[in-house]
């Protein structure tokens, strides 16, 4: 994603100096505010830092590898100021001195992959992780999902630069001068990579220096954290008595509403698209219905063979969600969500016991 | 040992190694005698950068080869092999944009011409870079982008950078050989993964101390917040004549390039 010279105009390199330029300067001066004589050293280790782990080569599921830029993992020890310069200068020393990027592309490499790259990671991060204590499992989702969503959104911003070079700039002849891939190449182009390689290293990267730091270091991830909750912070594994509960009480009031509005379902007509059976093809009104919902393409006048020979394959003991011993439409739909959400429970439970059970058995083992 | 257990230290290793080995050879060139060597490092920076911006701003092929051309004279005359250019700048970029570049050929109009202009400003844009960091000692070249109104404290934060980069990189290299010799046995790929993010985040906790050290380092020498740099060397007049020259180079670039 490192945008070498050459493949953007100079309008266009000009145009991203000229946005990147506020936000170095605010990130600068907020530094400067809150670590005073410490921004120096801090900053200049972790674009050290971030410059080395630009070059670890991530093994990624599928057997493949791919680089990480490492701005989520800067964004959630930092927070979003510090990791934009540190990316930042990182990102100028691979373009001065190694070549990595263009010296012009430099202001649009710093934009997508400091600036935009960190706020994005940053603000994933701080949704996702919300109050959830230092050492929960959702701050390393949330993590990945930060370092997943931040590298394309980068990619991205890149892709659109790309993109808007053959719109604006070519010679008498009509030559693209720079980029040559209109915004329909260029995008889906550069995401493939960045949905499938390049997001996953950078998940592989966030999450998993995430969940390092939670048994090793967690103080590091306090500066992002501040309403994190402090009960699971201390030793890893011990929650206080009640804390579960108190956790997930919202969800489970949310889920008995939901239960108790099932019924509402009723109202809603018809099937729906696509869910059709095969009584529905020689039902006028169901047959009016479902060509009304297919821009107008009536049914075939015969079920299909297939449809006619799987549809009895198997035979749900509550069809439609109703059970045949209840007269009771709205009854019935109560009672199918009551036991579809109690089975989904039940199986959680039993997997949860599964996996507590598998644990404790390898950590017993010296 | 396993080939998988092997890849991400041994990789990893190998990229660090040459990032070593790449900053060394500029290092070692730059300070040896030379065309450009002799040039103040400002003036140089300012002018390789005129010549970069007309090459980028050029809408016609032929000045942008003239500089390319340029460009790899002015390397032989500052004892810069062209074979050292060659395999650190133009066979990565020509595998990079050459990538990017072919299939234009096929899907654009006039894809032919715009995968040269691609090809051309690229490669030529980075020998320009190359010659200009194999010919400038890092700390003169901070000083050319204090001379271009970079912020004190923001060169101060890249020269430190640069010096605690190798710091890093030792500590990096000397983890991953160690964690390699004794791994022994098939890793999968979730414990490779781990192992890289072990990796990262001890080199993440570790940076943290050593920012703190260097910080009260800072602080007993007398360090307040402020950067200053060092005073530089007065501008010479065959410092001038260079200038000119780059100045004169660009100015036809565009003139040729409207």
């Amino acid at each position: 994603m490192h945008i070498p010279d050459g493949y953007l105009s100079p309008a266009t390199c000009v145009t991203m100096y000229g946005a990147s330029a506020p936000f170095w300067y605010a990130a600068l001066a907020r530094m400067k505010r809150t670590l005073h004589t410490q921004t120096a050293p801090l900053l200049a280790v972790f674009s050290a830092l971030s410059f080395i782990v630009m070059m670890f080569n991530l093994p990624l599921p599928g057997g493949t590898t791919g680089h990480a830029v490492g701005v989520a993992t800067a964004a959630i020890v930092l927070g979003p100021w510090g990791a934009i310069l540190s990316i930042s200068m990182a990102l100028v020393i691979q373009a001065l001195l190694f070549g990595d990027g263009g010296i012009t592309a430099i202001g649009a490499n710093c934009f997508n992959m400091a600036i935009a790259g960190a706020l994005v990671a940053y603000a994933v991060y701080r949704l996702i992780s919300g109050r959830a204590a230092i050492g929960a499992h959702r701050r390393v989702i949330a993590a990945g999902a930060a370092g997943y969503i931040a590298i394309n959104v980068s990619a991205l911003l890149a892709a659109i630069e790309f993109g808007l070079q053959p719109m604006l700039f070519h010679d008498g002849m009509g030559a693209p001068l720079y980029a040559p891939y209109p915004l329909h190449i260029a995008i889906p182009a550069m995401m493939i990579g960045h949905l499938t390689i390049a997001g996953l290293a950078e998940t592989v990267l966030a999450a998993g220096v995430v969940a390092y730091l939670q048994k090793a270091d967690p103080e590091l991830l306090e500066a992002t954290a501040p309403a994190a909750t402090r009960s699971c912070a201390a030793p890893l594994g011990v929650t206080e008595p009640g804390a579960t509960w108190r956790r997930t009480r919202p969800l489970w009031i949310s889920l008995g509403v939901l239960l108790a509005l099932t019924p509402v379902g009723i109202v809603a007509a018809g099937s729906a698209w696509g869910e059709w059976s095969p009584a529905d093809f020689s039902n006028q009104a169901a047959r009016r219905q479902i060509a009304r919902a297919s821009g107008s393409v009536e049914l075939p006048a015969a079920v299909p063979h297939g449809l006619r020979r799987l549809a009895d394959v198997w035979t749900s003991p509550m069809p439609r969600y109703s059970a045949p011993f209840l007269r009771s439409a709205a009854f019935g739909y109560l009672l199918s969500a009551m036991t579809g959400a109690g089975l989904i429970i039940l199986a959680w439970v039993f997997f949860s016991w599964l996996q507590r059970r598998a644990r404790d058995g390898a950590g017993g083992v010296p | 040992m396993s080939r998988t257990s092997a890849g991400f230290a041994e990789r990893s290793i190998h990229s660090l190694l040459d990032a070593v080995d790449y900053a060394a050879q500029a290092e070692k060139r730059a300070e040896s005698a030379g065309l450009l060597q002799a040039m103040d490092a400002r003036l140089k920076l300012a002018g390789v950068l005129l010549v970069i911006i007309a090459v980028v701003t050029s809408r016609a092929l032929v000045p942008i080869a003239a500089v390319l051309g340029g460009s790899i004279l002015l390397a032989i005359g500052s004892g810069i092999r062209v074979r050292a250019i060659a395999t650190t700048v133009w066979i990565p970029a020509l595998l990079f944009t050459g990538a990017i570049a072919l299939p234009s050929i096929f899907l654009v109009q006039h894809g032919a011409r715009s995968a040269a202009f691609l090809v051309l400003r690229s490669v030529t844009c980075a020998t320009l870079s190359a010659v200009l960091v194999f010919s400038t000692p890092w700390p003169a070249l901070l000083k050319g982008l204090r001379a271009l109104r970079v912020p004190a404290i923001a060169v101060t934060i890249l020269g430190m950078t640069y010096r605690y980069l190798f710091s890093i990189l030792d500590v990096a290299r000397d983890m991953l050989e160690s964690r390699r010799s004794r791994t022994v046995g098939v890793l999968t790929g979730a414990e490779e993964r781990r192992m890289a993010a072990g990796a990262a985040g001890v080199l993440l906790s570790r940076s943290v101390l050593l920012s703190r050290e260097v910080h009260f380092a800072m602080l007993s020498r007398g360090f307040r917040g402020e950067a200053f740099t060092l005073e530089n060397r007065p501008i010479l007049s065959h410092d001038w004549v260079y200038f000119s020259g780059f100045s004169v180079a660009a100015a036809a670039v565009l003139w040729f390039g409207r």
